[in-house]
């Protein structure tokens, strides 16, 4: 084939790979409202399952009483605890090694827990019998406040053995879940004891919800002739759900098949297994029919996935000129009724120990306590790695109280602890190694992106005109530098019931040159389909456009450990990358003998392997695909596939600087973002539309739990959030406009130098904005007010710093 | 229960009778009476517009209609708006402008934006902005989203202008 009339430019951007701000080819089918999402699925016969939940927070359930239930016309079955029992799926283990109710058995610990499960020939009937079933509780006391939790006499968890351990060693109290702790706790008090400088605080990252827009659902269709149980479900990890639906049902693995069809967003909602998942299972094998569950908006709210609920107390050290000597801190965390968290085995409290930063910091101690309330379950990672967003809120509000206390810019006193570029790799005190960065070089970017000291200037003017009493506005200058930490594995360090965190991208290459690779991963918006084809499209050099991705159908897909915790571009992207260098390997060999020379003097270029010093001579990857499947190559098996599973070396450490600069009205509360600057550095950056998409969207769910998204209880553990009336998400009107920027320090383990990035908006913006309300009242004397910051909490502040008399 | 009703609706050009209990929801009739899934469920509260359809010329929350009140209407769902063969403008300005991610609340967001542009033909992006608010995204951050639209509404005045 001659194709030289066309450059060596042309030919790289006809394949839209790395680099290449591509659309996206998932568009087509959403635009036109051909996406297959749960909901859309139907099958012959299906019938539709509904929950009776729990009105109370904790209560013992005296009877139930499904008769006037099962009467109903229409209706098939209802479940209760009793005939899940002797399955022994009455309970079931959660991903953080406790056990959870499937259905209430014998009490009910947090409100909109799952009581009896009915099932109806459509969701109509369902809701009536819902309705129709009657449950006697006795009410006991409730618990909402882990403080209180742990002094309390009241036993939440009577299903646990007094005194023995849980699944992270000795439990303190019967409502103690865990301490869980890393770091030198003897030295760092040392340091803190005789420090120059120490600023305290206790900062509260309250419980939200990630709450997708769709919800949680699954179809379970148990094929009972041929003993195959097919899955369709909202699953970040469909591989997961597979093994633990096998374990749990001792159904073998080869006859189960899960199907992650289309995501409407999971944001972590939709990394662990609940209890409509096993009740549709065991609804299908019960009735042989097909079960559909889909939860509605308020089930979704107030059972499934919340995330926070973490309350850091913090001791920060430096000398006066502000270089920090020491960080400790103590978390009591809330885990509601049962620990449902979907962190890594061995880290209870996730990767909340990245909580130095991006500092230097020399020594410091975490300890997190894990507490039973009567709240609902989950501490799922919402758009983050695992309770990394707590993390750097932490240490970003930690840094603007040591400021005040220091009496120094909250910018400076940054960049003079920030990790130097190099001191990477760099080993934290709380045992980390961060792979590459380079700090100053972002931060200065930033600063004069925004003309941060025009800023300044403003800001002391606006406090001027203020105490004049000529406005009524402040100005505030949100600062943020993070780092986080994403890409589990490695296997070594990380695993999930104890399945190792790889993961995996398997590649055939048809005869014609154009491919199919399938991954161990799942998109849930992040346009897996479009991006992971143009690594692919680098390494083999066949056009992106000529590879189809496909993910979430275990009977295809390699195994692997699921989407979550921005881990599919570190792992997955990674064995797309050498599935496709194991491509080219075989490709060179072929090429070297269709071109009759050594492997040796064949060279890869774009999309080609040519005799190195004779660029005439070449061989493309179209043709040595046909090649591969139809001439026979001595000594070479026929064919061109390759498959990779990917145990990464290390985590990736993505960093990034956000300012946010917003007005504040003093006596309504309200605020307005002016302007919002993020700096990404992801490393190498595969897509740049889809990043900068990702950073839109991770901004405004920042944005969101910044200013007023929370799940709120009252004191009889009420949920008081549960409809999108209460519960804050933005609309384009208070959403504000970003801008967005970068610099791109590789990773230097991933093959491509690439890390990951859609979590990172949501890490670095949370504090951005939160830090805005707080640096606007600086002036006034404000140290740490308690997010969400929406316009009665912000009035409050002004309020309680006198600035309404 | 209550008796069903005699129903008769125009979706997206075809003629559809049939018995329905007055209660069922529209959103329940198209997807699945009619098996037309592009407008999702996302809240059955009016929140968030991921049902959105035109009924008789309006963009209206499937969700919370009851399919008795849509008796004898016109409806139009993302489904009717544009094919493969000829998309809408908007379908084609929300990829070329990334105005989307899940693709969730996506044909609610094209199907009020048509609308939005007929009552607005040449909207600032603070109209865009006020006019799009009863429609949520979770992905997005809403930024593409008024990109998209905002260029949709320039290339039909464009066209409008050519063939005037």
């Amino acid at each position: 084939m001659k194709d030289d009339i066309q450059t060596r430019e042309d030919r790289v951007s006809n394949l839209k790979g790395l680099g290449s701000s591509r659309k996206r080819v998932e568009d087509a089918r959403f635009t036109q409202g051909k996406g297959n999402y749960v909901d859309d699925i139907k099958m012959p016969g299906m019938l539709h399952g509904d929950f009776v939940r729990s009105p109370h927070a904790h209560a013992r359930v005296k009877s139930i009483n499904i008769e006037q239930a099962m009467a109903l016309d229409g209706v098939v079955a209802v479940l209760t605890a009793k005939d899940l029992e002797p399955l022994n799926l009455h309970w079931m283990p959660t991903l953080a090694g406790d056990k959870q109710m499937v259905l209430a058995d014998g009490k009910v610990l947090f409100q909109g827990q799952e009581v009896a499960f009915v099932v109806a020939r459509d969701r109509y009937v369902a809701a009536d019998a819902v309705e129709l079933v009657e449950v006697e509780y006795e009410e006991l006391p409730v618990l909402v406040n882990p403080f209180a939790a742990l002094e309390s006499e009241v036993v939440l968890r009577e299903d646990l053995e007094a005194g023995a351990d849980g699944a992270h060693g000795p439990r303190k109290h019967h409502n103690h879940i865990f301490l869980w702790e890393e770091g030198d706790k003897v030295a760092t008090e040392q340091v803190l004891d005789n420090a120059e400088v120490v600023a305290e605080e206790t900062v509260y990252y309250h419980r939200t919800h990630p709450c997708p827009l769709e919800t949680c659902g699954t179809v379970a269709s148990m094929d009972k002739v041929n003993g195959k149980l097919t899955l369709y479900g909202t699953f970040q990890a469909p591989h997961v759900v597979r093994t633990v639906a096998s374990i749990l049902s001792g159904i073998e693995e080869h006859n189960i098949r899960v199907v992650s069809p289309d995501i409407g967003g999971g944001f972590g909602n939709k990394v662990g297994v609940y209890p409509g998942y096993v009740c549709a299972i065991v609804a299908s094998i019960v009735t042989g029919a097909p079960v559909k569950w889909v939860e509605d908006r308020m089930e979704n709210l107030m059972a499934t996935a919340f995330a926070r609920d973490y309350w850091m107390k913090g001791r920060i050290s430096a000398t006066r000129e502000g270089k920090i000597t020491g960080l400790h801190c103590h978390v009591t965390a809330d885990h509601g009724a049962f620990d449902a968290c979907a962190d890594p085995t061995k880290y209870p409290a996730g990767f909340f120990h990245i909580c130095t930063g991006s500092y230097d910091i020399p020594v410091a101690y975490v300890g997190v306590d894990g507490v039973y309330t009567n709240k609902a379950p989950g501490g799922v990672a919402y758009r983050c790695s695992f309770r990394v967003t707590e993390a750097a809120y932490f240490i970003e509000r930690m840094i603007e109280v040591l400021a005040i206390e220091l009496d120094m810019d909250a910018a400076e006193l940054r960049r003079i602890n920030f990790i130097k570029k190099e001191q990477f790799p760099y080993q934290s005190a709380l045992g980390w190694e961060y792979d590459s960065g380079n700090y100053h070089t972002a931060w200065d970017k930033a600063l004069e992106a925004v003309q941060y000291n025009h800023l300044r200037k403003e800001q002391a003017e606006r406090v001027e005109a203020f105490k004049k009493g000529e406005t009524r506005k402040l100005l505030g200058i949100g600062l943020t530098f993070f780092t986080e930490i994403v890409g589990a594995g490695p296997v070594k360090n990380c695993d999930i019931l104890g399945m190792g965190m790889f993961d995996s991208c398997e590649i055939r290459i048809h005869p014609t040159g154009s491919a199919i690779a399938r991954l161990g991963t799942i998109s849930q918006g992040q346009g897996h389909a479009t991006t992971f084809a143009q690594i692919l499209a680098t390494e083999i050099g066949l056009p992106a456009d000529s590879i189809t991705v496909e993910e979430g159908d275990t009977d295809t897909a390699p195994y692997g450990l699921g989407t979550y915790g921005s881990r599919s571009t570190p792992v997955a992207g990674a064995a797309t990358a050498l599935a496709g260098r194991k491509i080219r390997a075989k490709a060179q060999m072929i090429a070297a003998y269709l071109l009759e020379v050594h492997d040796d003097d064949v060279e890869f270029d774009v999309d080609r392997f040519v005799v190195k010093g004779a660029p005439e001579r070449f061989k493309t990857m179209k043709e040595i695909a046909f090649a591969a499947y139809n001439q026979a190559i001595p000594g070479v098996e026929p064919g061109l596939e390759a498959v990779s599973y990917y145990d990464p070396p290390n985590m990736t450490y993505p960093f990034g600087a956000y300012i946010c600069v917003m007005e504040i009205d003093v006596d309504t509360g309200t605020t307005e973002i002016r302007q919002f600057y993020a700096l990404d550095d992801c490393g190498t950056r595969i897509n740049p539309m889809v990043i900068e998409g990702q950073v839109h969207g991770g901004l405004t769910e920042a944005f969101a739990i910044a200013m007023g998204q929370e799940i709120a209880y009252d004191e009889l553990g009420n949920c008081k959030t549960g409809t999108l009336m209460d519960f804050f998400i933005p609309t384009s009107w208070e959403t504000p406009h970003y801008t967005t920027d970068h610099t791109e320090t590789p990773s230097p383990h991933h093959p491509i130098g690439a890390k990951g990035v859609g979590e990172s908006p949501n890490v670095g913006g949370v504090p951005a904005f939160s830090n805005a309300v707080h640096d606007a009242f600086r002036p006034f004397g404000l140290r740490h007010a308690n997010m969400p910051h929406d316009h009665w909490r912000v009035w409050k502040i002004a309020n309680d710093l006198g600035l309404h008399v | 229960m209550p008796d069903k009703m005699h129903i008769q609706l125009t979706v997206n050009g075809r003629n559809e009778e049939f018995l329905a209990e007055p209660r069922e929801l529209l959103i329940h009739t198209l997807r699945e009476r009619m098996n037309i899934t592009g407008p999702h469920v996302g809240c059955e509260t009016s929140h968030c517009g991921a049902c959105t359809v035109i009924v008789n010329d309006k963009a209206i929350k499937a969700c919370t209609m009851f399919v008795a009140q849509a008796n004898g209407s016109e409806i139009t769902t993302i489904e009717g708006l544009g094919n493969p063969d000829s998309l809408h403008v908007l379908q084609e300005s929300f990829r070329e402008h990334h105005g989307l991610q899940c693709g969730y609340c996506t044909p609610g967001m094209i199907t009020r934006a048509t609308k939005l542009l007929e009552e607005t033909p040449n909207p600032t992006e603070e109209e865009v902005r006020f006019g799009m608010a009863g429609n949520l995204c979770r992905c997005t951050g809403y930024q593409n989203i008024v990109k998209s639209i905002l260029a949709a509404a320039a290339q039909m005045n464009a066209a409008q202008e050519a063939a005037e």
